[in-house]
């Protein structure tokens, strides 16, 4: 986005991140991950069979997409070589002079993930009053019974209201039967 | 006056008692999501996709009309209230409305803001009932090669006009198109990327994209940086303006209009630059006057940025409507909500679903009406949604994020998917990669694809095919023009009146950081 904001490397936002001064090596691992992700298109691309009567054929498009994602992963890299740092993004509840909490992330990402993996059988009532309260306690939250009572009020009304006014049938999993 | 005419059928096709309440029910939660702090209008719309799974689209659009006008209303004021901007079209209207609120003017920036929003808002719809199809009537008449290059041009614009670092821009870009690759070939019917995955062959959901990458990504964004310390909400009475405020506001409300519809109509998108337009515009003529209250709080200052952001967001169902082409983020989700319905977007929107796109600007015009009766008597009420503890609502987005990414298909790995895009969002937060470009080229990117190959089919597998119309050439010179504009223009040095209001920006940024 063009806001005036963005334009200037040296507001608050940018010096906040711990890395090292004119330099942001992280950037590094993004640009490798690009070169990966194309070269892999690209390669995906040569497993395709061209059909007939289609002169641009399914593997134009990946082969093009492949090759600009390397070329931008190379332009990333150089970049960063050069001194290139990237202006993390702001916001109203974001502090970024703190050094990253990438523990709170990766506990996220657990409660997502046993989301992902019991919501199946555990139905959604259950999963998401748990991904609620888990949430809340992973940010800081230490008001754990209220949090559990406010995941299941509003698990439990989520799934009524896409059952009764939608017509989504959520799983009710072991509930089944008692919703 | 034909278009009246359908205008009005579009009000017959809303106007019953179910559908209004679907428009209040829209505009209720629209500005309940986007007030909630970071929460923009595209997340709003994007999370509150599913709300409307399960009823027909025109019910559907009514609910999402006001969801939009009130996730942006929201977003103004989180902006004047608490000093930060939830999108980059607000930090305008966090400038001097902050101020105003720090004044004691809360009230007063808020009504200035309420009030301009709706007439932009009323104003710009009513130029998309006269232009779009208008436009929509020649853009049938392109052939795949012009609509293709127009495709390019949106994306072009969009990425490297608008980003701060157009490498960033395009690294996102072509992020997105990777994604839009994955899945079944439109011809051969191969899979793509799938990595053998019968559920990848289905293509991913743009919503899982959408939510995933805005929702998600933000929510574990904040996580990683969550300001411990709570934060200042300035206490707000109920919005009024004295006639001394009207007199002040409503030449900004009329010129931040004019500002804004153009940008949002043509396929440059955004509404960055015509509220900045507006902001030194107004500036520059209370100077003149010998009245500059900016800097301590002018409303001119709130009324004009407020209402080229809302005339813009108007502004972009144009090329929404008209040729198939989202220029900013909010209508991106909004095209991804047509697709959902199975209806194509493109230059035959207009006459293939005439009814829904008339329902869907009338539905705009009365959710935007609504939205000021029904919010400047609930501003007080809204201004209490900032205090909500901050691990509860990211907890609360989280799991609404969940719930809209599982109630597409139901399936289990969808969520496994958002669950990567988020973490694919938190890594484009970190590098500063714009997420617009990413869910441009998610959208269009397979659209594209099959313009191409009608392309290359007409002309036979000719190259030049792409340019054998005079239209697409004129668009490719204008890309061209795009591309190479910024980096002519950063070689010049900036005017002086923009570096002065960077100088307040940045000052402001400073004040909201701490």
């Amino acid at each position: 986005m063009s806001t005036p904001l963005d334009t200037h490397p040296d507001t608050p936002g940018a010096a906040a991140e711990p890395a090292a001064p004119g330099r942001d090596l992280a950037q590094l691992g993004l640009a490798g991950a690009l070169v990966l992700v194309g070269a892999y298109t690209f390669y995906d691309a040569t497993t395709l069979r061209i059909g007939f009567g289609d002169p641009v054929g399914p593997r134009v498009f990946p082969y093009v997409i492949g090759t600009v994602t390397v070329l931008l992963g190379v332009l990333l890299a150089l970049a960063t070589l050069r001194g290139d740092v990237p202006e993390a993004e702001g916001g109203e509840d974001v502090d970024l002079r703190q050094p990253a909490d990438w523990l709170t992330v990766l506990k996220l990402v657990g409660v997502l993930m046993v989301t992902v993996l019991t919501i199946s059988f555990l139905g959604w009532a259950i999963t998401g009053a748990i991904l609620f309260a888990g949430s809340a306690w992973s940010l800081g939250s230490r008001t754990l019974v209220r949090d559990v009572i406010v995941g299941v009020v509003l698990s439990v009304t989520s799934w009524y209201a896409f059952h009764e006014g939608l017509g989504v049938i959520l799983p009710a999993g072991i509930l089944d039967g008692v919703l | 006056m034909e278009n009246l005419s359908l205008l009005m059928d579009g009000f017959g096709s809303v106007l019953t008692p179910q559908n209004l309440l679907f428009a209040a029910i829209g505009v209720l939660l629209g500005t309940f999501v986007g007030v909630l702090p970071g929460i923009g209008p595209a997340m709003a719309v994007a999370l509150l996709l599913p709300v409307t799974y399960g009823l027909d689209p025109i019910p559907a659009f009514i609910m999402f009309a006001g969801i939009y006008y009130g996730g942006m209303y929201g977003g103004s004021t989180t902006a004047i209230l608490l000093n930060t901007p939830g999108e980059s079209a607000s930090v305008m209207t966090a400038l001097e409305g902050n101020l105003m609120a720090r004044a004691g003017r809360a009230a007063q920036a808020l009504a200035t803001a309420a009030i301009g929003s709706f007439i932009a808002g009323t104003i710009g719809t009513m130029l998309v009932v006269f232009f779009a199809p208008a436009l929509a009537s020649v853009a049938v008449a392109i052939g795949a090669p012009s609509y293709f290059a127009l495709m390019v041009l949106a994306m072009v614009s969009v990425t490297s006009v608008l980003g701060g670092s157009p490498l960033r821009g395009f690294i996102a870009l072509f992020l997105g198109l990777t994604i839009g690759l994955v899945g079944l070939d439109l011809n051969t019917g191969q899979p793509r990327l799938s990595f053998d995955q019968p559920l990848l062959a289905d293509r991913i959901d743009v919503v899982v994209v959408a939510v995933g990458i805005f929702a998600l990504g933000e929510a574990l964004w904040v996580a990683a940086h969550l300001r411990r310390s709570p934060v200042r909400v300035i206490p707000v009475g109920r919005p009024w303006m004295d006639r001394a405020d009207l007199r002040r506001s409503w030449g900004p409300w009329l010129r931040g209009t004019a500002y804004g519809f153009p940008f949002g109509a043509v396929p440059a998108g955004g509404a960055e630059i015509p509220t900045f337009l507006s902001y030194i515009t107004e500036k520059r003529l209370a100077a003149r006057k010998g009245r500059d209250e900016f800097g301590r709080g002018a409303i001119e200052g709130v009324a004009g940025p407020e209402a080229a952001n809302n005339a813009s967001a108007a502004g972009t169902f144009v090329p929404l409507l008209a040729l198939g082409l989202p220029v900013t983020a909010t209508s991106a989700v909004m095209l991804a909500a047509l697709q959902g319905y199975g209806i194509e977007p493109g230059p035959s929107l207009m006459t293939d679903q005439p009814e829904l796109v008339w329902a869907l600007l009338a539905s705009l015009l009365i959710g935007n009406a609504l939205l000021l009766v029904l919010n400047l008597p609930l501003a007080p009420l809204w201004a209490k949604l900032l205090r909500i503890p901050r691990p509860q609502l990211y907890a609360g987005i989280l799991f609404f994020a969940a719930l809209g990414a599982y109630a597409t298909n139901l399936q289990a790995f969808d969520l496994f998917l958002l669950v990567l895009l988020g973490l694919l969002g938190l890594a484009m937060r970190r590098f500063a990669l714009p997420v617009l470009p990413l869910i441009l080229g998610v959208i269009l990117g397979p659209l594209m694809e099959v313009q191409l190959r009608q392309a290359m089919a007409i002309s036979g597998g000719e190259v030049s095919g792409l340019w054998s119309e005079p239209l697409a050439v004129v668009i490719y010179v204008v890309v061209a023009l795009a591309v190479l504009a910024p980096i002519v223009l950063r070689r010049v040095r900036p005017a002086p009146a923009a570096v002065a209001v960077d100088q307040d920006v940045r000052e402001k940024e400073e004040e909201g950081v701490r």
